[in-house]
């Protein structure tokens, strides 16, 4: 049994609660006591159906105002998996939110509505799966109940988002038909959709093959912690620890210890309290290397195949998520893995219309959920991938150094 | 390494490296965290993954725990023989000593819970040491305030939760930079299930304090659940009590958790019958979540964890 984790793209209105409330109820992970709450609350509804989509509404302020103010997550299971959904909003405002769900995502399903086709929304959610790097993207057509399971209108529709596709070179894009309200090829393929043969959504979220999507070449591992117990026995103990990123780690590799360019050898590897020959993303693990040589937290450790570049000027695409504006000149905090140092930017070369993808050459400035590019300069030299070569060493976040709040989200290139 | 090569990790090794890189994180922002122990399975769960991430080494954090005062015995117990076992620093502060120098009201009632009053005490505490992180064992899955909360959650000077200033948490970067007066609560679990908990426990094979498995035991009924015969609730006329074998499902005061029918003796046995029952964690054993829909939204507001 693995992981997968997803976000599901959407509004209220093209069914993404009832969706995700379709997935946990027809999967058998709602529980008696919280159905009853659901009933419940339904009770007011003219239709006296129960109201799946209340199951993904949080908090009390948000009920009251019908509205979804964050990124929440759900937890359902199958025998072959664990899902994790991150279940963030859709509306034009809150492309924050959404990159935030998205940044830890396996896949993405994009909701369209049969009756609309691919709108405005489709395009921006699509955009941001494509700036974020999802491997997967399940593209569900929903409410072909509504236009009498017409497999034209279905048609009609992969057309147009193939086309999307294309533009964004979005990969591994799957489309299917369903009904989230009816269950409609959620949980087992549906009569009601006689034409289409592909599998169900639930079987489309177990099969997809995950492994594959971390580059296993190019090790990276950014250091945590020292381990120095300093006891007689361990006098000279030292375990540098971490989450692998990327790439494959054996007992004997030589490793480089980045920004400062000292190498090494592996002499052993623990994960999980056990000693191992090897291991890879995304396990946390512990080192001890050959040599003694001076690593702390915010040093990168690297292996195998291309290293990174080592550089204080960067350029990155960045998601402005504050509402004090980003300005050329403003200078923040940027934490990439463990590594934190202090940023300026010295340009913004245009804003990305989200909806479009055209470039706004002299934008200023950039506000809330505004997609920019940046050129930046770092205080010291700053070990980093491409986010679109290596998503696990391009992925950072900028802080405002006196509010102490995550300003932004950071695909450096 | 040949084609073949597998990848493929279990759902466990990744919520336990998901676990062990929080709490490393934590070591490595942090001037004095600590882990908030309570003596149950959640809080059992973190001290075993700090363990892990930190051994040959020492903890960078004690353990604390807030005493309520009407703990069970056996959770207490359970909690000195961890302690000394693993022989880490546990800072113990007691609600009723908060009340007492603080002249504090306590709620009266058939159930009296001392579970707001704590709050002052945690916060006491965390004043008294200047912890500026707390570790705790919450997970998303318990209840829909929770589903929202980061795994780095900032709080105001009195503990307060605002979920609407959140920090958008991306990757797996957490911002962990607070103002004087600030702390953070962090929650190394948050993506766990219930059943993700116990089968890490039986995978790990980690101990527990006995009254999570079957025992027979002295409750008397109310409103459906079988709440445990002791000191701190009130008898009433009518009430009545009778001999169980009941196990707990989760572990808070005595006045405030209920115990489950079980004849459920090993861990097996237990996930067996959470695979099998149709009512949640919380909503089976906890009494004051039924307060209000929003009763989890409202405490954490006020400080609670």
């Amino acid at each position: 049994m693995d992981l997968l984790r997803f976000i599901t793209a959407g509004s209220v209105d093209d069914g993404k609660s009832t969706l995700i409330g379709r997935l946990l109820y027809d999967s058998k992970n709602i529980l008696a006591d919280q159905l009853e709450a659901l009933e419940r609350q339904s009770r007011n509804k003219e239709d006296g159906e129960i109201d799946l989509a209340l199951l993904t509404d949080g908090l009390r302020a948000e009920r009251e105002q019908g509205i979804t103010i964050d990124v929440a997550y759900k937890y359902f299971s199958t025998p072959r998996r664990k899902f994790i959904i991150a279940d963030a909003p859709g509306h034009v405002q809150y492309t924050r939110n959404m990159v935030t769900g998205a940044s830890n995502a396996n896949l993405i399903i994009v909701l369209i509505d049969a009756r609309k086709g691919v709108v405005e929304q489709t395009r921006r959610h699509s955009i941001i799966a494509g700036l974020l790097n999802i491997p997967h993207v399940i593209v569900a057509i929903n409410k072909m109940d509504l236009v009498d399971n017409s497999q034209d209108v279905y048609n009609n529709i992969v057309i147009d988002y193939a086309e999307v596709a294309k533009t964004l070179q979005l990969k591994d894009v799957v489309f299917l038909p369903i009904s989230a309200l009816k269950g409609d090829n959620i949980v087992s393929r549906s009569a009601a959709i006689p034409w289409y043969e592909g599998p169900a959504l639930l079987e489309l979220l177990e099969q997809t093959e995950v492994e594959k999507d971390i580059d296993r070449t190019r090790g990276r591992l950014p250091i945590q912690y020292v381990i120095r117990p300093q006891t007689e026995a361990l006098h000279d103990y030292r375990g540098y620890a971490g989450k692998i990123a990327s790439g494959t780690w054996r007992k004997g590799d030589a490793v480089t210890t980045l920004p400062s360019g000292l190498t090494s050898r592996i002499t052993s590897i623990e994960t999980g309290g056990r000693e191992v020959e090897e291991a890879f993303a995304p396990l946390s693990v512990i080192l001890q290397l050959e040599d003694d040589i001076d690593i702390s937290r915010g040093d990168l450790l690297v292996n195998g195949g291309r290293p990174p570049q080592v550089t204080q000027d960067l350029e990155a695409l960045v998601c402005w998520m504050d509402s004090k504006p980003l300005q050329p000149g403003n200078k923040y905090l940027l934490q990439l893995g463990s590594r934190l140092v202090r940023s300026q930017i010295k340009d913004l070369e245009y804003r990305l219309d989200v909806n479009t993808l055209e470039k706004d050459l002299a934008p200023g400035q950039a506000g809330l959920n505004d997609i920019v590019r940046v050129r930046l300069r770092t205080a010291s030299p700053l070990p980093f991938d491409a986010y679109t070569d290596l998503p696990a060493g391009g992925g950072a976040i900028l802080i405002d150094e006196t509010s102490n709040v995550t300003v932004g989200a950071c695909l450096l290139q | 390494m040949s084609n073949q090569h597998s990848y493929q990790s279990d759902y466990l090794d990744q919520l336990e490296s998901e676990a062990i890189h929080i709490l490393r994180e934590v070591a490595g922002q942090f001037e004095r965290p600590a882990l908030l122990f309570s003596g149950g399975k959640d809080s059992i769960t973190l001290v075993h993954l700090a363990l892990k991430a930190f051994r040959p080494g020492r903890l960078p954090f004690p353990l604390v725990h807030i005493d309520t005062g009407h703990n069970f015995p056996e959770a207490l117990t359970f909690r000195d023989e961890l302690a000394a076992r693993i022989g880490e620093r546990l800072i113990i502060r007691e609600v009723q000593e908060t009340i007492r120098q603080r002249q504090l009201t306590e709620p009266g009632g058939k159930f009296a819970s001392r579970n707001a009053l704590q709050t002052f005490t945690l916060l006491d505490t965390i004043e008294e040491f200047g912890f500026d992180a707390c570790i705790g064992g919450a997970r998303r899955d318990e209840e829909k305030a929770r589903a929202k909360e980061r795994i780095f959650s900032i709080r105001d000077e009195f503990g307060g939760w605002d979920p609407k200033r959140q920090r958008p948490e991306l990757w797996n970067t957490y911002n962990g930079r607070i103002h004087k007066g600030e702390n953070v609560r962090v929650f190394p679990i948050s993506n766990w299930t219930e059943l993700d908990v116990w089968n890490y426990i039986r995978r790990e094979k980690i101990g527990l304090p006995s009254i999570y498995f079957a025992h027979e035991r002295e409750v008397l009924s109310y409103e459906g659940q079988w709440i445990a015969l002791s000191p701190f609730i009130r008898l009433d006329d009518g009430d009545r009590v009778e001999k169980r074998q009941v196990r707990y499902r989760t572990v808070g005061d005595m006045t405030c958790t209920a115990a489950v029918e079980s004849s459920a003796s090993g861990i097996d046995d237990i996930i067996r019958e959470i695979t099998a029952t149709r009512t949640s964690e919380r909503g089976e054993t906890r009494i004051d979540d039924k307060v209000s829909e929003a009763a989890m939204e409202d405490r954490k507001k006020n400080g609670y964890f």
